[in-house]
């Protein structure tokens, strides 16, 4: 089996090569190891981060990450969740809007004021 | 009278005030014409950012904050809501805001960090009404990041820049359905990661070689015409298709926001649309300074800022009275290399040439020449025009060069 795949994890976006022997999976086009481990990784269980904003109490919104990656299939349902809350103010960047989604923690990546 | 006028707050001009404040010079002064600092980085909220420089993945807002939180502990002056209004060779700038009115500052060095606007051409030529619903795609970024506002439904992209694909993905996660991207040209002028991340990720379709014929609807958008084209871009009828969509976004490019530059009598290059510069990104006009996108269009904000640090140390060095002119070198490009920055090297020591491609080439050998003699020859397995090259000239190869002409080989 031979597949294609773009690494998405720097702006080089290297192509990639994944080919399986007798169950051994090999990884070739990378320029650094984070290829190898992304391509592996996606075969089996593909993570991605996700960005959006939640609304504030004010009306106004403040723009959040997941911290870490959380399944690809699950980014819908994320974002379900994210839309489902209004956060209270004030807000630093890093703080925790919403604790454990899919076991990862949705943070601000801005500032708000009350 | 300042030291230095910072015109630009976003990362540009803050790199630019930093470098400049580590390099001696407190008098500093940013003029922000929107209400906080960070600039079109507070719409980018999605991930993607200082990988070069921070070694990790930010957010546009936290790359933002990195600065202005700098920025704030080192006490630079910054004056928001201000729009500066001109800029003149001597280097008078004039201003306006609701609390000063209309005033204006002499400065010793000005450094421009205006940033960009997005093209809107692309939409004149195409047949049909012009209904609500057709937005550029940094508008409809600004819409949903900052206001909350989803622009509709159902959307088509024309033009696959990198601001078009984040949109397709922001807009499908907000619920919308983006049924096409369509791109004029045989090649996306977007990151490979942000096709797979953004389209592929998400079953929207890149139509290469496709573009919108018409625009149908009489007060909002009801539906495009999209076609393939031939390889003179010319649309083919046969492959007409209509798509029903309340949406149409236009992804098709940037150019630098110039107009304050061309006040200050700055050259300006007719490929970059920003000012011609030397190494330490000093314009024609003396103590003028430029960087970030308003000089030319980054995809990278890492280089933004590295760029910006170069410009706030130069400007420092002028300020001082440090800055040393020796040599007078210029940069041509051959045209498969469309530009270069800088265009032209007026100190010998090490310079960073940056320079992008016109096309997609694979293999090729890049080849820096003073008249016959070869300065540089470097391979690139490949280069494509959305992704900005550097190669370093060192100060030994500067010796007794008059100009540098940068050619592509291709095999
Ligand atoms: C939609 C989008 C997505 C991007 N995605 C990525 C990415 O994923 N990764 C990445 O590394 N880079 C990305 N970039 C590139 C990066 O964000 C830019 O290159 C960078 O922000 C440019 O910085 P700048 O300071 O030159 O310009 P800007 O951020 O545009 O800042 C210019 C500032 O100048 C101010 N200004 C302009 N005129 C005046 C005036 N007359 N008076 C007063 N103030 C004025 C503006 O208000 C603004 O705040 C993206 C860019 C865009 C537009
Ligand atoms: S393989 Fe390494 S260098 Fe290439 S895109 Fe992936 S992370 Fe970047």
């Amino acid at each position: 089996m031979e597949k294609k795949l773009t690494c998405i994890v720097c702006p080089l976006g290297c192509e990639l090569v994944v080919t399986e022997k007798n169950g051994v999976v090999s990884v070739s086009g990378n320029t650094c190891p984070k290829g190898e481990a992304y391509a592996k990784n996606e075969l089996t269980n593909p993570m991605r981060t996700v960005t959006s904003t939640v609304l504030c109490e004010d009306g106004g919104l403040v723009s959040v990450k997941t911290d870490t990656t959380i399944p690809k299939e699950k980014m819908q349902e994320c974002m379900q969740i994210i839309n489902s809350i209004t956060a209270k103010l004030p807000i630093s960047v890093g703080d925790i809007i919403i604790k454990d989604v899919f076991g990862s923690n949705i943070v601000a990546t801005q500032n708000r004021s009350k | 009278m300042k030291d230095l006028v910072i015109i630009g707050g976003g990362p540009a001009g803050m790199s630019a005030a930093i470098a400049a404040y580590e390099s001696g010079v407190r008098d500093i002064l940013i003029l922000e014409r929107d209400a906080g600092l960070g600039g079109i980085l507070q719409q980018c909220i999605h991930n993607g950012f200082g990988l070069h420089k921070f070694g990790e993945e930010l957010t546009g807002p936290e790359y933002a904050w990195k600065y202005e939180k700098r920025v704030k502990e080192l006490g630079i002056e910054h004056k928001l809501n201000t729009m500066v209004l001109d800029v003149t060779p001597d280097k008078v700038v004039t201003a306006t805001n609701s609390e000063d009115g209309i005033f204006q500052i002499k400065a010793k060095a000005i450094i421009l960090a205006m940033g960009c606007r997005e093209r809107s051409k692309g939409a004149l030529n195409i047949a049909g009404t012009r209904p609500a619903g057709i937005y550029s795609a940094g508008t409809a970024q600004k819409f949903v990041n900052t206001k909350g506002f989803l622009p509709g439904k159902n959307v088509v992209i024309l033009g696959s820049g990198d601001i078009g694909l984040i949109m397709a993905r922001r807009m499908t996660l907000e619920g919308a359905k983006v049924h096409a991207v369509c791109e004029l040209m045989p090649y996306s002028g977007g990151l490979a990661r942000n096709i797979e991340q953004c389209l592929n990720d998400f079953d929207i379709p890149l139509l290469l070689q496709h573009t919108v014929v018409e625009i149908h609807g009489k007060e909002r958008l009801e539906g495009v015409t999209i076609a393939k084209v031939d390889a003179n871009k010319k649309p083919i009828c046969e492959t007409m298709k209509y798509i029903p969509c309340d949406t149409l976004l236009l992804s098709v490019g940037l150019i630098p926001e110039n107009e304050l530059s061309k006040g200050a009598n700055v050259d300006i290059s007719s490929i970059t649309n920003g000012a011609i510069v030397d190494q330490n990104r000093q314009t024609s006009c003396d103590g003028i300074f430029a960087c970030g996108n308003v000089l030319h269009v980054h995809d990278l904000v890492d280089f933004v800022s590295g760029e910006a640090e170069i410009a706030g140390k130069a400007a420092a060095d002028y300020i001082n009275g440090r800055q040393k002119d020796k040599t007078n070198i210029v940069i041509n490009a051959d045209g498969k290399i469309r530009y270069t920055v800088p265009q032209k090297i007026t100190e010998q020591k090490d310079v960073k040439v940056y320079f992008r491609v016109n096309d997609i080439y694979k293999n090729a050998k890049i080849l820096v020449r003073d008249g016959d003699k070869v300065v540089l020859s470097k391979r690139k397995p490949r280069l494509a025009p959305g992704e900005m090259e550097y190669v370093t000239i060192t100060a030994e190869q500067l010796k007794n060069a008059k100009t540098l002409d940068f050619c592509l080989e291709v095999q």
